[in-house]
């Protein structure tokens, strides 16, 4: 098993939901209905069975609930930890309608999934690779969606490599996701057991050597494969644009998170301030406070009732001790003695509301204050990685995210599939997962490029 | 106030409720606290030769999480001298004279030996005895026990034994381990027994250890058949007591016993007729402790029905059973849901499908497999507020989680109903159907007519 690269994160991220332990989980499971077509299960992007692995557990069969749970959602573990429950499957349970408390599904599939991976209980045999193999795909990304994609194919016999610019496999679950909620030890994990099934993953040395488009060519992976999926992500996160963004003492949220989970010297400022009001925000001012800082604040330029972030991570961060800060543009970085040492903001009033349905935040001329720290974290969101794509291969874009067929993830190339991030612009662990998923399985019943027909079809003939 | 005092066959005590025999009265200073907890009266351990009983004696069946939804034991009678047993008699009569000490006795198939175990627990100073013609195990291989109470004529022989010499009122306990109860209340009524005490525990085996395949309780590798009681039982348990009571060659007292755990189960005993109720399994279970509640309840609900006595009562659910041919044919009943307490479990929908008659509906009245086809379909996605426009978030039921009664094919069976989990959303309501009352038993005496 992976060890944690920073062990020391142990101690200053204790989990945000301990685990059930049995006694308690059995009584958990108990309390579900079972309810027929149950609202949790078509709430999950990827439709875990919910009462079928509850009832599992209730009657004393551990590894059929893991199976249960596996059979859907290849990374149950990770998504027992990081779904937002309350939105997704608890936040469909009919118990809210029943003046009770939702049932816990989220530890319930934490419980099992903590029973199927301390079990070391394997998935069963490997499934053999086809004999001719009669499919082959590339995942470009080692993420979520490829993870979710390579296991699927894989289980039906395919033969899939994943293509990974970082020295680590697993994407954000590896490198992105707040310590509290997952462990890179636990997405490692996940990662061996897609491995067990036969995938193949060729992860980048240091300075990226066999980065996709260098060494490693598209036209390679045209020649060598029958399709590419691509599970890109979100690239580097979105600049605020404004003077003094460069300056030392600058870092923004994803880069931030991944250097405290994974350098031992890592060290946080003594007054932060995070910039944005989306969940990744949240997820680095609370790390901030974890880490050490005396006082960490978070300006988003709308109001609370804008902000994007769960309501419940919101309120989470106010327990952490995070200050908000509403209606405030950063309009400078001020630098003092070459290094970050305040942000001056200007006050904003909103206006109408935009696309999205939140009202735009305009600067009140005049209404600029300048606001003391030594970190300063922006937290906009990411930038599209998709240009190459476009560019050289003709795959349709939708405002940035790679445009596909919703319900087979086939993008405006045969050759390519797409999914997690890159296409839905940014969304949870679950989605993408759902998105691999239907791409493997769109795969599997494609026909080859260059005619060949797809297999079922062979037989059939 | 309610009166609680009683007087069962001769037996005065202040309130209804005793121990059965077993367990929790083995010995004087056991009984003196349950009595001290509020207990009316116990009928002690059972009397006899002494024995010697095996170490793991009880096992359980759990249900959903709940602990002993129903108990087994091969626990035998008394292991304890009788002398001991009959002196704490002694004491705690001293102590307790207003509460009742009933002498349960098992003994060898032998006149003179009944004789004097009757004459020395009497002369102990107990209220009552009670006949154990009823216990499945162990002791019925000795010819005691269920092995009396199986034999109609062996019942009421011992029974004519007893009361040649017994002063006091005589209790026969029933096994319920016979195809027809009546015929063993029939037999001790004839031997003069002044009382009947049903049920005693039913044969059993509660499971099987499905790691080392021997059944529980587990004595050394080896298991034996047990007694079942608790909560599991007390329908099994109604009937047999209403089988009783119903009888016109019976017509004694009977004290019941059978998974009463709290006073709704005393009420329903006490509604088909029994004067007492006895406990063990609850005793055994959470303590003496649990008797206050079942005072304090059905004390309230005797004023809620204005009930002064028990004999207000007593008895008057017994005509309400009756054979199957004197039901009313056009009598008709059907499910309505509200809509309004409905939580969209679907639960009475699946029910229907698979355990009824196909009359509860989803929108476009799909089968079972393709509404969760359907819903695998479904493409779905977190909402994400920067992504998504907002919506507002209900917690309300969708109209199309709210299955639909169609009352014409609706049966009236009461599936739906009793699977619902949300109290009175589904009720049961009575159609006029504008014909008259008919039975079975009427419908085919006209077609003989014909």
């Amino acid at each position: 098993m992976s060890t944690l690269p920073v062990p020391r994160n142990l101690e200053r991220f204790p989990e945000l939901h301990p685990p059930l332990d049995a006694a308690s989980a059995l009584a958990e499971a108990n309390r579900c209905l079972f309810c027929f077509d149950a609202p949790c299960t078509a709430a999950c992007p990827t439709h875990i069975d919910v009462p079928r692995f509850i009832k599992k557990i209730a009657s004393a069969n551990m590894r059929g609930s893991a199976l249960t749970i596996l059979d859907a959602n290849i990374l149950g573990l990770s998504c027992a930890r990081v779904c937002p429950v309350d939105v997704l499957c608890e936040g469909a349970c009919v118990m809210r309608r029943y003046n009770k408390k939702p049932i816990e599904i989220g530890r319930l599939q934490r419980h099992a999934m903590d029973w199927f991976y301390e079990a070391g209980s394997p998935l069963g045999q490997p499934v053999p690779l086809q004999s001719p193999i009669t499919l082959r795909v590339a995942c470009i990304g080692g993420g979520p969606a490829s993870l979710s994609c390579a296991a699927e194919l894989r289980r039906h016999g395919a033969s899939v490599t994943i293509f990974d610019n970082r020295p680590l496999p697993g994407g954000l679950n590896t490198y992105g996701v707040a310590e509290y909620k997952l462990r890179p030890s636990d997405s490692l994990r996940e990662v061996d057991l897609v491995r067990s099934l036969g995938v193949e993953f060729r992860q980048a040395e240091i300075g990226g050597a066999r980065e996709i488009g260098g060494a490693v060519s598209l036209d390679h992976l045209e020649n060598e494969f029958d399709f590419v999926f691509v599970g890109v992500g979100l690239g580097a996160m979105e600049k605020l644009g404004i003077p003094g963004e460069d300056s030392p003492g600058v870092i923004d949220a994803l880069r931030f998170i991944q250097r405290y989970k994974t350098e031992h010297e890592f060290a946080v400022g003594r007054c932060v301030v995070v910039i944005g009001g989306g969940n990744t925000a949240i997820d680095a001012a609370n790390a901030a406070r974890r880490l050490g800082a005396e006082e960490v604040h978070l300006f988003y330029r709308r109001g609370e009732r804008e902000m994007p972030a769960f309501s419940f991570e919101y309120e989470h961060s106010k327990v952490e001790g995070v200050h908000f800060h509403w209606l405030a543009q950063p309009l400078e970085i001020v630098q003092r003695e070459g290094r970050a040492a305040a942000v001056k903001f200007a006050l904003t009033e909103l206006g109408p509301p935009d696309d999205s349905g939140r009202r735009r935040s305009q600067p009140i001329p005049g209404s600029s204050y300048e606001f003391a720290c030594d970190m300063v974290i922006p937290a906009l969101g990411q930038t599209r990685l998709t240009d190459l794509l476009h560019g050289t291969r003709g795959i349709d874009l939708n405002g940035g995210s790679i445009a596909v067929d919703r319900p087979t993830g086939r993008t405006s190339n045969p050759r390519y599939f797409a999914g997690g991030d890159c296409v839905n612009g940014g969304r949870e662990v679950v989605d993408a997962v759902a998105d691999g998923k239907r791409a493997a399985r769109a795969m599997l019943n494609s026909d080859r490029p260059g005619g060949r027909p797809h297999p079922q079809e062979v037989s059939r003939g | 106030m309610a009166d609680l005092t009683t007087n069962f066959a001769g037996i005065r005590c202040p309130n209804p409720f005793w121990l059965a025999s077993g367990p929790p009265t083995n010995s004087g200073g056991q009984i003196m606290r349950a009595f001290d907890a509020g207990w009316g009266g116990a009928v002690w351990k059972t009397l006899g030769d002494p024995i010697v009983n095996t170490s793991s004696r009880y096992s359980s069946v759990d249900w959903n999480g709940q602990r002993m939804m129903g108990l087994n034991n091969i626990e035998l009678i008394t292991d304890r001298p009788l002398e001991t047993n009959l002196r704490e008699i002694t004491e705690v009569k001293k102590r307790y004279p207003k509460h009742a000490v009933i002498a349960s006795l098992m003994v060898d198939s032998k006149r003179e030996v009944w004789h004097e175990f009757v004459k020395r627990t009497e002369d102990a100073g107990a209220d009552g005895l009670e006949l154990n013609f009823g216990c499945p195990h162990g002791m019925s291989e000795r010819g005691m026990g269920a092995a009396v109470g199986q034999v109609p004529e062996y019942s009421c022989m011992i029974t004519e034994w007893v009361k040649e010499v017994a002063r006091t009122p005589v209790l026969v306990k029933l096994t319920p381990n016979i195809t027809d109860i009546r015929a063993a209340a029939r037999a001790a009524k004839l031997g003069g027994a002044d009382a009947l005490s049903a049920i005693n525990t039913l044969s059993s085996i509660t499971g099987i250890d499905l790691d080392t395949f021997t059944p529980r309780p587990n004595v050394g590798g080896l298991s034996s058949h047990g007694g079942y009681c608790g909560p599991a039982v007390k329908p099994i348990a109604l009937h047999m007591v209403q089988q009783i009571a119903s009888d016109p060659q019976v017509g004694i007292p009977i004290s019941g016993i059978g998974g009463i755990g709290g006073w709704r189960e005393a009420a329903e005993f006490m509604l088909l007729g029994c004067g007492t109720v006895q406990v063990c399994t609850a005793a055994m279970h959470y303590g003496y402790r649990i008797v206050e509640d079942m005072l304090d309840g059905l004390s309230n609900w005797m004023d809620e029905k204005g009930f002064r006595t028990i004999e207000d009562f007593r008895g008057i659910s017994v005509p309400k059973v009756t054979e199957w041919k004197h039901l009313d044919l056009n009598y008709k009943i059907v499910a309505r849901i509200d809509r309004d307490l409905c939580i969209g479990c679907d639960l009475c929908y699946v029910a229907c499908w698979d355990g009824a008659h196909q009359c509860i509906h989803l929108e476009g009245n799909p089968k079972p497999a393709a509404v969760e086809a359907a819903s695998r379909a479904r493409i779905t996605t977190t909402p994400i507020a920067k992504l998504d426009s907002q919506q507002v978030k209900s917690y309300a039921t969708p109209p199309a989680r709210i299955p639909r009664i169609d009352e014409e094919e609706c049966v009236g069976c009461n599936l739906c109903w009793l699977v619902c989990p949300v109290e009175r959303c589904i009720t049961m309501e009575k159609v006029e159907t504008g014909r008259p009352r008919e039975s079975w038993e009427q419908r085919t005496a006209a077609r003989g007519a014909v």
